[in-house]
């Protein structure tokens, strides 16, 4: 450890960081989860209210979460649908490929193929996704397809159908995000001890036994790595819904992520938007203290 | 690969052999074919939407891009529609403007940081890494109503109206480059330190040592060993928080109220609402905004994966 003859000058590296840090994510966050106490339009809502935001917010409001009817429905249950599906999806294809294209020797073409999505924006990610997914059969390509293929069948709106729409821009965040996946796991698929993968071909287990058996377990910290990134993501979704479907059809798309948006930028009820801020940041918070967990147990072995 | 070294040994003609020889036939086809397939879902959007951009408004009007490969007449007419006429040349430009310092000033601050963090003892160190770590995953939306606050209304949020000079000055930041510089930076700079500390920590503490025993200050250890010491970590950070600033719209959206200054997230955003079955025109527009990461992608792609893959969790 390099020791400073100046006790104070170590503070001077921080200082900008810290003080930048503060300003922007520490005393708002707090200031927010005041806010979130308070009602009111526009961006200062003054009126205190005490839990009222929160207690509308789980349940009368049928947009954030709606119990009464079976199957339940809303920002909270998209978001469940969210985090098992683009995780399991991100996650299994992810791996997929990083283990099928080690076999072959195109492997770098097909890996620049599949993370290419996550190079561009979410903006010009859900362009492309209106793109396919048209209910215009000159345009999307895939109603071309299957009008092309059954042609009695009417062209499928992806987009405007309360029952499908999640799916379908859950497909498109599994497109964007399965490149991250696939390069992890692909990374630490290389660095597992190949003698273990061939002792098992020797005692006769098939391609497929291996994978399940072997390599699946010996992976199993990068996938949870990967897993977790991909539930911080699912929680945080929003740009995406925002420009593929603005919450929509008739609000069938909402995430917790973007309810917080639409209440605070587009209904202007900041108090109400911030106590759906807290509900996300409560959800991360786990994640946050796995985090810090890991880190200093990683420290420890140091 | 293994498969590929494995085969020669079995060189031993028996019937067994051939039905093995078989399944791995089968097998190796049916790896081809489902790698194949999903190559092909991943790319046939983006090549769709490509070709539309260099179809004339008149096909894209009538006919799938698809049909494009049959009767191949292409146009640059889209592109010089959406930059001239649409006004994307100046979004173009804005983009860069809000891009560049809002990557250079992060990095800057978060090395001398991280430095701190990594090889400097001072009080409470350790703690303050820790909120660091925490600040990593806080969703920005926890942060946003406060933040366009205070750009509203600098003065009467830090309750400084008092001082007499200062409440007659507009320091607005709403709407001001210097207002989403300082939002970027400060939303960039957790994943920064991180990196950088760790980076730096692992560098050999001999190098240090013997610095200091030469009569290196600390700043001088930070300026001409940390840092050149650093410049992978640097150069993969840069092009991780040029594209997360590149590509990002929603604190464009909240910060940047004035149509004069909007990045090309927010300009296709607009377009889509106003002309969102104008295929021929969004799809330009849409290649205009990709072409700075894609040019970036395939020209530094290794430091671009680490960078990515390192800090996916931001936001």
């Amino acid at each position: 450890m390099v020791t400073s003859k100046d006790k104070r000058t170590p503070w001077l590296y921080v200082l900008p960081a810290l003080f930048l840090l503060t300003v922007f994510l520490i005393l708002p966050t707090l200031q927010t989860f005041w806010l979130s106490f308070h009602s009111g339009f526009g961006f200062n809502p003054t009126k205190f209210v005490g839990l009222e935001n929160y207690i509308r917010l789980l349940t009368h409001d049928p947009f954030f979460l709606n119990l009464n009817r079976w199957p339940p429905s809303g920002a909270v249950v998209n978001n469940v649908l969210w985090l098992v599906l683009f995780t399991a999806g991100t996650v299994s294809i992810g791996l997929a490929i990083a283990v099928l294209a080690d076999r072959v020797r195109y492997e770098a073409v097909i890996k620049a193929v599949i993370f290419v999505p996550m190079v561009i924006s979410a903006t010009a990610a859900s362009v492309i996704f209106r793109f396919v997914y048209s209910s215009d059969a000159t345009v999307g390509v895939i109603n071309a397809l299957l009008t092309g293929l059954f042609p009695r069948l009417e062209p499928v709106p992806w987009l405007g159908r309360t029952n499908l729409v999640n799916y379908a821009v859950i497909g498109a965040g599994v497109w964007i995000w399965t490149g991250l996946a696939m390069t992890v796991l692909s990374a630490a698929y290389k660095s597992l001890d190949r003698e273990v993968l061939e002792a098992a071909a020797v005692d006769g287990a098939n391609a497929w036994q291996t994978f399940w058996q072997i390599t699946l377990p010996m992976l199993s910290q990068p996938i949870t790595v990967v897993a977790i990134t991909m539930v911080i993501n699912a929680l945080k979704m929003l740009d995406l819904i925002l420009v593929m479907t603005a919450g929509g059809p008739r609000n069938a798309s909402r995430t917790i992520a973007f309810s917080m948006y639409w209440e605070v930028f587009n209904n202007t009820v900041a108090g109400y938007g911030s106590a759906i801020a807290m509900v996300l940041l409560l959800l991360v918070t786990p994640i946050i203290v796995l985090q810090i967990r890991r880190f200093r147990a990683e420290e420890g072995l140091r | 690969m293994s498969i590929q070294t494995a085969a020669p040994r079995m060189s031993t003609a028996s019937s067994a052999d051939l039905v093995r020889w078989l399944v791995r036939l089968v097998g190796r086809g049916a790896i081809h074919a489902v790698l194949i397939g999903l190559g092909l879902v991943w790319l046939v959007p983006s090549l769709g939407l490509f070709i539309t951009s260099l179809r004339s408004p008149a096909d894209v009007a009538t006919s799938g891009w698809w049909t494009a490969f049959s009767q191949a007449r292409f146009t640059l007419g889209n592109y010089v529609d959406v930059l001239a006429a649409r006004g994307f040349n100046h979004n173009f430009v804005n983009s860069f403007i809000i891009t560049v310092p809002s990557t250079l000033l992060p990095i800057l601050i978060a090395a001398l940081a991280g430095y701190a963090f990594a090889w400097l003892k001072f009080w409470g160190r350790d703690v303050l890494f820790l909120v660091v770590i925490a600040l990593l995953v806080i969703p920005l939306q926890t942060t946003w109503v406060p933040v366009l606050r205070m750009f509203n209304d600098p003065v009467g949020y830090f309750r400084v109206g008092w001082i007499p000079f200062l409440a007659q000055l507009d320091l607005r930041l709403t709407g001001s480059f210097v207002g989403i510089w300082l939002a970027h930076t400060a939303y960039g700079l957790p994943f920064a330190i991180f990196v950088l500390r760790n980076f730096f920590i692992g560098l050999p503490k001999e190098l240090f040592d013997s610095a200091k025993i030469d009569g290196a200050s600390d700043f001088g250890i930070f300026w001409r060993i940390a840092l050149p010491l650093s410049v992978p970590a640097l150069a993969s950070l840069v092009i991780f928080q040029f594209m997360w600033v590149w590509n990002d719209l929603m604190n464009a959206l909240i910060f940047l109220q004035d149509a004069t200054k909007q990045p090309l997230t927010v300009s296709i955003q607009a377009l889509l609402s106003t002309y969102g079955s104008e295929w021929h025109l969004l799809a330009a527009g849409a290649f205009v905004t990709m072409s700075v990461p894609l040019l970036v992608f395939f020209g530094l792609q290794q430091y671009f994966v680490r960078g990515i893959t390192a800090g996916a969790v931001k936001g």
